[in-house]
């Protein structure tokens, strides 16, 4: 009798373990937990910073661990089968190569749009106020080198108002750009407004007009082998809703 | 041409100070133990040792005097120095390595070359021009450091310890050819070493250096005959006592007296050689004004002879043949009568 | 007495089998990663890859830069070595820490310290610029600086351990044999330590040709004037990575070929 109670007991118990030991099946009503890694474009630093204290608190069982870096680098770093669960790109084309190798869960969306701006040190001192201004020759420009988003949108910009620049280097990714304008060594980069307005007192920006202005579109997707699914489209959703306002707070645009 | 040198310096802690006056023409030994300053002395010499004070002078011309601040680098002094370890260039060939000071003085590459390869010939290593220094023996290899120092035509020939890294045999040799070489040097000839037999078999006159200091120079027979420090003493092989001498007693510094047959007051120097000291089971009796007790610490056989090291008031060695060792019964700690004649007992003014 | 027959026979000793694991393993670390690249290569596109301008370019100029760096690491690594080896003077412990310290510091941080000493605003850059108007940063001079900055110390720590561990009385011989100093310097000191020279050089410029963030942060990154080969291999991988594998490719095959030819000078050095 008693042995037969404790089978009994054993068996549940066990059956119990069984279900729970299983990975969540299904979305978590209250929202989700675990640990999410999200790959953004550098000039989404600040923005997905803030964004990621706002999920945490909506989220108090949540843990996002962000890596930024040209969208091109972490291209190339996720193709060679580094682990992640979201992308955010700074252009549509870093993106694709990720569509095309089949490296997403789900079909990219907008989330941001950026514009280019010009990018000197405080007070403006030699005078910058357009495009043209960059091709004169004792200026020293700096640009984002071709293969980065910000890199080849400056180089469209430039087309379209048919200015040529000669850059005294191309960097690897925009936040360089600004470091050396930043620390006086360039007179003038092209960036992002959000750049601009991310960074401190030693710099300005000077706009580009509409027509000539480039629009990057920023897609954001869930990762294909992501480790927690279910926590990566919760934040992908609140990227694209409440993360909205934080966005426009640094500079972006809503799409 | 003369070499007038009084230096005084300092390496450390230790301080050289030594009057020195050699003339072209005698071979001076300068002798000492290991730390005596005999290297510091040939460096303040050859001018790598600058000194705090004094002077040296060649030939009448003033190679430094500190005072009125004259100071002739090396290069510029008509200097040749043997090393104790030949210090040949490893990365030259012999032949570069003979012809190196004069190249260094501005002779052109073949005059210079042409000197060597005579210099070759002179020191008997005709073939061996293109060897490098370190496939030469130790006797080759000296040889080459001698004709180095030599091609340069030096006025001032400075040898440190030449023969101390060779083996035995060819020590004799090399001490030979030295002699043979250095008597037709023309210049001024001073030898360091602190090998006692190279030092009486080569020099007209020593010069023994210890602790920096000039303790006695003169004629290898007068340092060995009257040794003046306890490292000649025991170089030659006597006992060396100092005291004070009141007529025929002389008080002994270290404890004890002995009775002379001389007459000298002051401080002076006793020898007694080994051979001369008798020693007793019991007490003597017999004419030896120097009768004292004391104890057997060491017997060392030499050769055909015990030397029998004594403690007693004063402690002395002894010379006896084994035959007298096994008469007498003598060992290791035995109490034994010690006497010395009057007569035997050689004394000097300190 | 004689040695058992058994121990006697054997010429050389078997090596101990926990060495020859390690030493595998440490050797597989290094060997895998490069057999990789060889495979990865796309040998066929190779010819037409390696002749695109800016590929030659950046190689042409990673050699120009390395080999002057070199040379200015020698010119002035030299005497600095010689300087510390053979004179004391006070101060001396922390001038020399500090010449060193390039070797420890992330390359980076060195791109940054040049920036501040000559950089536009910097110490001595906003003097040169006024006064003769020369700019260092973003030109290919800037990126020489960079490379001699970190690869420079490894120049100056070889030379002097050579120089400390040579018997100086070599020097005072040559000079009782009537050398000046130059003489001495010349004839004796350095033929003496020529294993120490050659192998300085060799590790400064190994270093030189590798060099990435200094060069990137104080010369920035422009083909033509100052992309190196690992600036350009850094960008090429994101965007064009044949290229990218075949300018690492030649990369090593060069380092391989001056590191093996003067492996016997380094095992000879005495």
């Amino acid at each position: 009798m008693r042995a037969t109670l404790v089978a009994a007991l054993v068996a549940i118990a066990a059956i119990g373990g069984a279900c729970g030991g299983a990975a969540p099946a299904g979305p978590n009503p209250s929202g989700s937990s675990g640990t999410i890694t999200v790959f953004a474009a550098s000039s989404l630093t600040a923005a997905y910073s803030a964004i990621g204290n706002d999920f945490k608190k909506a989220h108090p069982a949540a843990m996002v661990t962000f890596g930024f870096g040209g969208s091109s680098t972490l291209v190339a770093q996720i193709e060679q089968g580094a682990i992640g669960d979201v992308f955010a790109s700074a252009d549509q084309a870093n993106m694709q190569k990720l569509l095309d190798a089949g490296l997403t869960a789900e079909a990219p969306r907008v989330f941001a749009q950026n514009h280019l701006e010009m990018v000197v040190a405080a007070g403006n001192p030699k005078h910058i106020s357009s495009l043209a201004d960059l091709s004169r020759s004792q200026l020293v420009v700096v640009l984002c080198a071709p293969a980065v988003p910000c890199g080849r949108y400056a180089a469209q910009a430039l087309h379209d108002a048919e200015v040529t620049v000669k850059p005294a280097s191309q960097e690897a990714d925009v936040k360089a750009v600004l470091s050396k304008v930043a620390l006086g060594e360039a007179d003038a980069g092209i960036v992002y407004a959000t750049d601009v307005k991310a960074a401190g007192a030693g710099v300005q920006g000077v706009s580009i007009p509409p027509p000539l202005n480039v629009v990057a579109d920023y897609p954001i997707a869930v990762l294909k082998d992501a480790p927690n699914a279910t926590l990566a489209k919760a934040f992908v959703s609140y990227v694209l809703a409440d993360g909205q306002r934080t966005l426009a707070r640094y500079g972006f645009t809503s799409p | 041409m003369t070499l007038d040198a009084r230096i005084r310096a300092s390496v450390g802690a230790f301080t050289l100070d030594v009057e020195l006056a050699v003339a072209a023409g005698e071979l001076v030994a300068v002798l000492g133990p290991n730390g005596a300053g005999k290297t510091s002395l040939l460096r303040a010499l050859a001018g790598l040792l600058p000194l705090s004070a004094g002077r040296v002078t060649l030939d009448g011309a003033v190679l430094e005097d500190p005072a009125k601040r004259i100071r002739v680098p090396p290069e510029q002094r008509p200097i040749g120095l043997v090393f104790q370890d030949y210090l040949l260039f490893p990365h030259l060939s012999v032949r570069d390595n003979i012809a190196f000071g004069l190249r260094a003085r501005g002779v052109a590459r073949a005059t210079a070359m042409a000197e060597a390869s005579r210099w070759l010939d002179r020191v008997g290593l005709p073939s061996e021009g293109e060897r490098r220094p370190a496939s030469l023996s130790g006797g080759q290899a000296q040889r080459v450091a001698l004709a180095r120092a030599l091609a340069t035509n030096p006025a001032l020939l400075l040898l440190d310890e030449p023969m101390a890294a060779l083996d035995a045999s060819t020590r004799v040799e090399f001490r030979r050819d030295l002699r043979r070489h250095l008597e037709s040097f023309r210049g001024v000839r001073l030898l360091v070493t602190h090998d006692p037999v190279e030092a009486v078999a080569m020099a007209d006159r020593l010069v023994v250096l210890e602790h920096g200091r000039v303790l006695q120079s003169g004629t290898p027979a007068e340092v060995t005959q009257h040794p003046r420090s306890r490292y000649v003493a025991d170089l030659v092989g006597v006992n060396l006592f100092r005291g004070r001498a009141s007529h025929d007693v002389i008080t002994l510094a270290d404890g004890g007296s002995l009775t002379t047959a001389g007459a000298a007051d002051g401080d002076v120097f006793a020898v007694v050689h080994p051979r001369t000291v008798a020693l007793y089971r019991t007490r003597p009796d017999g004419t030896p004004r120097n009768v004292w007790e004391g104890r057997a610490v060491d017997l060392d056989l030499e050769g055909d002879r015990v030397r029998v090291r004594l403690a007693g008031l004063p402690s002395i060695v002894a010379e006896v043949t084994p035959a007298a060792v096994r008469e007498l019964g003598l060992d290791r700690g035995d109490r034994v009568w010690i006497s010395v004649k009057a007569t035997e007992i050689n004394v000097y003014l300190a | 007495m004689a040695l058992p027959a058994r121990s006697q026979s054997r010429a050389r000793p078997a090596a101990p089998l926990p060495i020859v694991i390690l030493a595998g393993a440490g050797a597989a670390f290094f060997i895998i990663p490069l057999i990789g690249l060889l495979l990865r290569t796309p040998w066929a596109s190779a010819w037409h890859e390696l002749g695109s301008p800016e590929v030659l370019a950046a190689l042409r100029l990673s050699l120009l830069a390395s080999f002057s760096a070199t040379a200015i690491g020698l010119i002035l690594g030299v005497p600095l070595a010689w300087t510390f080896a053979r004179l004391t003077f006070p101060g001396r412990s922390v001038i020399r820490a500090l010449t060193v310290l390039p070797m420890v510091l992330p390359p980076v941080v060195g791109g940054v310290a040049l920036l501040l000493a000559f950089g536009r605003r910097g110490l001595l850059g906003s003097w040169l610029a006024t006064a003769f108007g020369i700019h260092l940063p973003f030109t290919t001079a800037g990126a020489i600086m960079a490379e001699t900055f970190v690869a420079m110390p490894f120049v100056v720590i070889t030379v002097e351990a050579g120089l400390r561990s040579m018997d100086t009385r070599f020097e005072d011989a040559a000079r009782t044999l009537g050398a000046s100093r130059w003489t001495v310097l010349r004839r004796v000191t350095l033929p003496l330590v020529r294993p120490s020279l050659v192998a300085g050089a060799v590790l400064c410029w190994a270093r030189a040709l590798g060099e990435f963030g200094a060069t990137i942060t104080f010369a920035g990154n422009l083909p033509g004037r100052t992309q190196t080969t690992p600036l350009a291999v850094y960008l090429a991988l994101e965007t064009n990575p044949d290229a990218a594998i075949l300018l690492s490719l030649v990369l090593l095959a060069v380092s391989l070929a001056v590191l093996i030819g003067l492996r016997d000078r380094w095992l000879g050095a005495s």
